[in-house]
């Protein structure tokens, strides 16, 4: 007698209701066995959830509509994990060498490009990922302005987000260098001159950030472990401090 | 996913007569439909009743060896016509050295100690921070927020595969210190200040007006006194900004589409762009 196969409830029933399945989601998550559509469960799917809970429970029904936000705060943090992502496996194929006979580093870019399974569709996504986020950073600045949602109690979020605005133009900055190709160095050349103009420690701080008086392989290395380390580990706790601030400061603004 | 709630018509119907909101109805009688099936599987709900509670502290207190009567919180409502059933301090003060007892506890001060203000416990209720927040009109992160944000996500997601797989992120001939390109372009963003350069001292235009415009930007919460956040009472505010995001605006479009070879001014329709993302 043939048996009958499991119909896919009874799959399901099996695999969310053991002991280790259980310890993975918390009550109140919705891939939880008995997940009820009702108040208590929605609160819990929020609150029980570590991504999740960077929200409260509740938020103001005004502040859903599109037209409120235009969901730009999340797209640029969203932006910011894809930019992450697509990074590291940028990084796996890269070296910051440059110098006469060694271009190291403008052979990954090609070989990123030509051979690396997927390496063209990623960098692109990177490349145009981080000029999207620079205009997202822009856009939110203005949304925010324009509520006048920097108002008390709201002031010190929004240096914090003036903040963030500058760490999103140095990362997109320094990234701008790292393919070491024509376009890259003249851009950088024009930026880095201006620095030369601060007053009293200019020259002091070219050298530092060049690694010299011109660019060259030191100012690789230094801008690709400012890329890919220093300023994202600056931005996450500015992003912390941020996100947390906006719940204490009361949730989003308005309504107007 | 979700196992849909069924509705306690009785409820509904009865709250849909008191006048309540349609939707805050719908959550209540999802609410009794759920405490019903509780009650059914044998759930007790609800804190317990003052006297069981009691009782309940009494057989802990003997359990532990300790003295004193137990005393049932009062619940409010029913109490003694002083700010809608709150205790005075001195009140609370003795309830709390008989929930303690005659022995002095091991940590903390003791509740008769002048030393009050140590114990949150004694704190008369006039001295702590009443928040007085006004109820919004709320809804629930999940499904409603989470639904948004994941719809934005994947649009953005999508829009930026397309355009990865379509256009490719330009990459130039190897770099050259010895050999200064025709056009000549710092990033988009940094364009309005390469165009300042034009006109300004480098001094002016690469260090003091960026310096001064993220100041200014910072400080714009602590000069902008006006409370209101409605549009109609802040036109000079909006004017501000939108000047100041236009004139940026204008400085990055003439940079990067009207500069060409030399930084001298050009048509894109008779020499292209000189321009690359």
């Amino acid at each position: 007698m043939a048996r009958k196969p499991p119909s896919f409830s009874d799959v399901k029933t099996n695999v969310q209701d053991n002991v280790i399945w259980k310890s993975i989601f918390r009550p109140g998550s919705i891939y939880r066995k008995g997940y009820r559509d009702t108040s208590r469960d929605r609160a819990l799917a929020a609150m029980n959830n570590v991504l999740y809970h960077l929200h409260p429970v509740k938020v103001k029904r005004h502040g859903l509509k599109l037209t409120y936000t235009y969901c730009l705060g999340g797209l640029s943090f969203f932006l910011f994990i894809l930019l992450t992502i697509t990074g590291i496996f940028l990084m796996f194929f890269y070296t910051p060498a440059a110098g006469a006979g060694t271009e190291i580093a403008y052979a990954n870019m090609r070989d990123i490009s030509a051979s690396v399974t997927f390496g063209n569709l990623v960098r692109n996504l990177h490349r145009w990922g981080a000029h999207a986020m620079v205009f997202t950073v822009f856009l939110h600045m203005a949304r925010v302005f324009y509520h006048g949602a920097y108002k008390p109690p709201r002031e010190f979020n929004w240096v914090v987000g003036v903040i963030l605005l500058l760490l999103t133009l140095l990362l997109s900055f320094t990234g701008y260098l790292l393919p070491w190709d024509q376009l890259a160095l003249w851009a950088v050349t024009v930026g880095t001159n201006m620095m030369g103009y601060t007053p009293v420690f200019g020259e002091q701080v070219q050298f530092v950030l060049l690694g010299g008086v011109s660019i060259g392989p030191n100012t690789l290395l230094r801008w690709y472990v400012l890329h890919v380390l220093f300023i994202p580990f600056v931005t996450v706790i500015f992003l912390a401090v941020h996100f947390w601030r906006i719940r204490k400061d009361g949730g989003i603004s308005g309504p107007l | 996913m979700a196992e849909e709630v069924s509705i306690d018509q009785e409820v509904y119907d009865r709250l849909i007569a008191a006048g309540t909101s349609e939707r805050i109805a719908r959550a209540k009688a999802k609410a009794a439909t759920v405490r019903k099936s509780k009650i059914a599987e044998g759930a007790s709900l609800g804190p317990r009743p003052a006297d069981q509670a009691g009782k309940a502290l009494e057989e802990y207190r003997s359990s532990q060896g300790g003295g004193g009567t137990a005393v049932a919180t009062k619940t409010g409502g029913d109490d003694t016509g002083n700010g809608g059933g709150r205790l005075t301090p001195d009140e609370r003060a003795a309830r709390v050295a008989a929930s303690l007892g005659t022995q002095p506890s091991s940590i903390g001060v003791p509740a008769a100690s002048e030393h009050t203000h140590r114990l949150l416990a004694l704190v008369p209720p006039a001295g702590i921070q009443q928040v007085q927040s006004k109820q919004m009109d709320k809804v629930y992160t999940w499904p409603h927020l989470l639904l948004v944000e994941f719809v934005a996500l994947l649009a953005m997601g999508s829009l930026l595969l397309i355009a990865s797989f379509f256009l490719d992120a330009p990459l130039g001939s190897l770099a050259n210190p010895n050999q200064v390109p025709a056009i000549n372009k710092a990033p988009w963003y940094f364009m309005g200040l390469q165009e300042l350069l034009r006109y300004f001292h480098p001094m002016v235009a690469g260090v003091t007006m960026p310096g001064v415009g993220v100041v200014m930007l910072m400080a714009v919460p602590y000069i902008d006194k006006n409370p209101s956040a409605r549009p109609e009472n802040r036109k000079v505010a909006n004017l501000a900004f939108t000047f100041f995001m236009t004139f940026w605006t204008i400085l990055v479009i003439i940079g990067s589409f009207l500069r060409g070879a030399g930084y001298e001014w050009v048509w894109p329709w008779t020499q292209g762009l000189g321009f690359t993302l």
